[in-house]
């Protein structure tokens, strides 16, 4: 291979400065290195060496990515550096520096001589999307970026031990060089060995992991890679990448949810400066200009008529409306007993919580850059900048919005603000594609803030959560019954729904209807996104428990009704809303059976992790055992309290316990959280600053949507009122900054699982079981906004 | 047109009232730059983005409802993206960019990095800016202090999405601990 010479084959306004870097560090291009190197023949390869490499191109998008070939995976260079290449992208979360750290571990180098390059179609393996807590058990997993490092690795060692005559048992290895533990002078280093060959080496799923006991770059406070370039204003965001040629676009939204388009009146944007052309598909209206000022203006004069929307439910009486819808219904679990058991109980309970649609509502609005070359068919192509979180997907429905062959379109990810879900990301992409495509030149996509919150924005969904228990004379909970309902319009979209976000629909794609069905027995346990709670047993037809408790009487049906708005996942789907239910409820359980709400959650509990970290989030916390609330509090005045919340995600992810400590204004209403102290369990700590910056954000958005977030709209008219930070107001700077005291657990002997959406899973509950504590008031109903905590506080008895 | 980190493309040349483009002065992070521009609304913002081609200050919300978009007026911090270019000419315009580099950062900036003060750093030009305009006038201020100074009703609302607040609030006393 040869370094330091570029490759004309390589298009390097394509790409990020980063990753071209990174790409010409490799050699001149991914294709021409894997072309002109060798093949390296290890002993034990289980790929015959005869076996032909599907060509990885990054100028040439039709490059398949062998995810079970090591090569896709790692490229180890003759000058020593090393090259990764990861399908889980970087949002802020940290993880493009836990997978470098990743990579420095398993092979024993240097985290400086590490590149990682990430998310880009055509060089990188498809990993699906980066999303739901799941990329600490993809990566470190069986088929994941670990896997290939230990079968590189391996392949290294043999070809040392061969080198240096010496038994694979005889050698350590330090900085990229293999050597013989007995005598240090007797080395060999990875680039000796490879002369920048490529391994030809299939995954090995038999490859032994780095025991995290012997971790040395791993398990340590690494600083984040992106932040020095972040602090300092250069680094380069979706909104940042330009390319020679590229005009602005902007977008024409429906003013009303359903409307469609009647006429589009192209002479009022003549005359207006920045040549401004105008896209209509169906009832999707773009209009594009030199400028992003010019675009603003042009978006601004565009006259469009459009028909009237669809009647919105009544926001008063929306979770009644809910509830009343047809629904596809699925059960969890149903143990068949929980009537009978609750009618034999000692003391029956239910209550009702209710959870709005909330918004992501990332601080910069979505953004793409679209390069549409020669229209639509075969022999067209695309260039898509985008902030997604999944490349791949992504990809594929572009590519049937625009009518060319997945094979032809490149999505090349570039960092945007924090998603925390199905944001505007994937939908920008469309609408920069279909403007690019119509005017033929780069297209450039900036949401409005406007744009983004009413209707690109895939909402997190209302959900009307019912719960009951019957508990015998002791308080032990004799039977729990969950009855929830969500509502779902689109989704993520793929190869097939374009049409599951705004921009796909509005083009003329259809969003797949909810299809009402009754439920049918559960063949085996699901969490369900928490509607489980972690009390029951979790038991299904004779299959081992998948609960985290032991109360054995137990159902959990989970309704899905056709939502008015698009929605989608947001950081902790469908998980935060039942579990500010569940866990609600539990501490109201509690306090019925008038025991503290700590020992009462032990009480239910068998899982000795979740145990474990709800011990020690109460350590912590210094929590005072009592029952609540708390008998000293006057009713009047300003008061303290303090809230546990606890939870497995998803049931088999990371576990965690959070207490909230807030003071309450009993004459305003105001809740002000003082201290939130999370203790978190998601096996192997892989950056101890990483997984404690998580667990702080992750509380503090908590905090945001639990006491001041809620979509809002006009009863009949279609009007989402929710469209800018004073219509949707969110946690802001000036408030009180909590205190947060982070307990993290690092078990060295389990595998690693996800920590970003433990913590915001939580705070909801925390909040409302330390309003409860401070006041006798229970608030069942986010957010906790002053006028309802006002109202609770009225109907106390 | 005299920046010529400008491209040709950019420059409206044949658009109708070209007539009326005026060129308006400023001084960016100490670089002097002449912008020719149709329209005296334009905001600040997006001459600052597309024609310097800075990556600091960044679009939010158009609306000076979030403080993606911070830049120093004269030392002062406004929003860049409902500020006009017009009120903007003639004026000392600095961006984080112009605080400090990778290699060299300024010492607000490396307070941040010490503290690993931020998720997706977007936001991070709002407390950044008003931290360092409110400590440079006042550098025994305290936490409450600061943490007040980020919420002075003429700063408007500043936001953090990824909720970031902790460390930044560390960060910006860090700075003024190093500054005092």
């Amino acid at each position: 291979m040869t370094l330091g010479k570029r490759s004309k084959s390589v298009d390097q306004a394509s790409m990020t400065p980063d990753a071209f870097a990174a790409l010409r560090k490799a050699g001149s291009s991914r294709r021409n290195f894997l072309k002109s190197a060798g093949v390296l023949i290890v002993g034990f390869s289980v790929a015959g060496p005869g076996r032909k490499l599907a060509a990885q191109d990054p100028t040439n998008p039709t490059g398949l990515v062998d995810a079970n070939q090591v090569d896709s995976w790692i490229a180890i260079a003759a000058d020593e550096s090393v090259t990764a290449y990861s399908g889980k992208c970087e949002f802020g979360q940290g993880f493009s520096t836990v997978q470098t750290q990743l990579v420095a571990d398993e092979l024993f180098v240097p985290l400086s001589r590490v590149t990682l390059i990430f998310c880009d179609t055509g060089i990188t393996p498809d990993q699906g999307v980066t999303s739901g807590s799941q990329s600490h058990p993809t990566e470190f997993g069986a088929g994941g970026l670990r896997q290939a490092l230990d079968t590189a690795r391996d392949a290294l060692w043999t070809l040392a031990s061969q080198q240096l005559d010496a038994d694979m048992s005889q050698l350590s290895a330090k900085d990229g060089v293999v050597f013989l533990k007995s005598d240090p002078t007797q080395w060999v280093s990875y680039g000796q060995l490879l002369f920048g060959k490529r391994f030809n080496l299939t995954l090995n799923g038999q490859a032994v992991p780095k025991d995290p006991k012997q971790y040395t770059v791993l398990g340590t406070p690494v600083p984040r890679i992106d932040l020095p370039a972040k602090a300092t204003g250069q680094f380069q965001y979706v909104q940042h990448v330009r390319l020679p040629g590229m005009l602005h676009g902007k977008v024409v939204r429906p003013p009303t949810v359903g409307a469609t388009v009647a006429g589009v009146d192209q002479s009022s944007v003549a005359g207006l400066p920045g040549k401004v052309q105008v896209v209509v598909k169906n009832d999707f209206v773009g209009v594009v200009a030199d400028t992003e000022w010019h675009a603003i203006q042009a978006a601004g004069a565009l006259n469009v008529t459009w028909s009237p929307g669809a009647a919105l439910p009544d926001q008063n009486t929306l979770y009644a409306w809910i509830t009343q819808q047809p629904s596809a219904d699925s059960l969890s679990v149903d143990s068949g007993d929980v009537d009978q058991t609750l009618g034999n109980a000692a003391t029956k309970f239910t209550a009702q919580y209710l959870h709005p649609f909330q918004l992501h509502g990332s601080l910069g609005t979505c953004c793409a850059v679209a390069d549409v070359r020669g229209g639509s068919g075969a022999k067209a192509s695309a260039k898509i900048w985008s902030c997604t979180q999944g490349v791949y997907p992504q990809r594929d429905s572009v590519a049937m919005v625009l009518g060319i062959p997945n094979a032809n379109v490149r999505v090349i990810f570039a960092e945007g603000a924090g998603c925390y879900g199905l944001n505007g990301a994937d939908s920008v992409c469309f609408d920069a594609a279909l403007m690019s495509q119509a005017v033929g030149a780069p297209v450039r996509v900036q949401y409005s803030r406007r744009d983004e919150m009413m209707g690109a924005d895939s909402y997190g969904p209302a959900h009307v959560m019912n719960l009951r228990a019957g508990l015998d004379k002791t308080g032990q909970i004799l039977t729990w019954d969950y009855e929830g309902w969500t509502l779902s319009r689109g989704n993520r979209p793929n190869a097939t729904t374009p049409g599951n976000i705004i921009a796909g629909a509005l083009a003329g794609f259809p969003t797949p209807p909810v299809t009402p069905a009754a439920a049918r027995p559960p063949a085996t346990f699901s969490n369900n996104s928490n509607a489980a709670p972690p009390y029951i047993t979790g038991v299904v037809a004779g299959n081992p428990p998948g609960g985290q408790g032991n109360v054995s009487s137990q159902r959990v049906l989970v309704h899905t009704v056709a939502s008015p708005f698009f929605t989608g996942p947001l950081r902790s789907p469908d998980r935060l809303q039942n579990t500010f239910a569940n866990e609600s409820f539990m501490d109201e359980l509690a306090a019925k059976a008038q025991a503290d709400p700590v020992q009462y959650r032990l009480r239910h509990l068998t899982d000795p992790r979740l145990i474990a970290v709800v011990k020690a989030a109460a350590s912590a916390a210094n929590w005072a055992t009592r029952p609540s609330p708390n008998p000293a509090n006057a009713k009047t005045g300003l008061v303290t309290g303090r809230g546990m919340s606890c939870v497995l995600y998803e049931g088999n992810n990371g576990y965690c316990a959070l207490v909230a400590e807030i003071q309450v204004d009993q004459a305003t209403g105001v809740i002000t959280v003082t201290r939130l102290v999370p203790a978190q369990d998601s096996g192997p700590v892989s950056n101890p600053d990483g997984i404690r910056n998580q667990m702080e954000g992750g509380a503090m958005q908590g905090l945001s949507r639990a006491l001041f977030e809620e979509v809002k709209w006009r009863f009949g008219s279609g009007v989402i009122t929710s469209t800018d930070w004073v219509s949707y107001p969110v946690y802001q700077w000036g408030m009180p900054v909590p205190v947060i005291t982070s307990v993290v657990m690092n078990p060295s002997d389990v595998p690693q699982r996800g920590a970003g959406e433990c913590t915001i899973t939580l705070t909801a509950a925390a909040i409302a079981n330390a309003l409860f504590d401070a006041t006798g008031a229970r608030l069942r109903q986010a957010p906790f906004t002053p006028d309802r905590v006002l109202a609770a506080l009225a109907a106390r008895s | 047109m005299i920046n010529p980190a400008v491209p040709a493309w950019l420059v409206p040349t044949d658009i109708e009232g070209a007539d009326d483009v005026s060129a308006y002065s400023l001084t960016v992070n100490g670089g002097s730059y002449a912008v020719d521009v149709d329209d005296p609304n334009t905001p600040l913002l997006y001459i600052l983005q597309e024609n310097i081609k800075l990556n600091g200050p960044k679009f939010g919300c158009g609306l000076g409802q979030c403080g993606a978009c911070t830049v120093l007026l004269d030392g002062q911090p406004i929003r860049s993206c409902i500020t006009a270019i017009s009120d903007s000419a003639g004026h000392q315009v600095t961006t984080i960019e112009g605080l400090g580099t990778v290699d060299n950062p300024h010492p607000i900036q490396q307070a941040f990095i010490d503290e690993q003060a931020m998720h997706c750093g977007y936001c991070i030009s709002g407390p950044m800016m008003y931290g360092y305009a409110y400590i440079s006038q006042n550098p025994n201020a305290t936490r409450d202090q600061i943490l007040q100074a980020l919420s002075e009703p003429a700063a408007g609302k500043l936001l953090c999405r990824c909720h970031s607040h902790v460390r930044m609030l560390n960060a910006l006393v860090r700075f003024a601990q190093g500054a005092a």
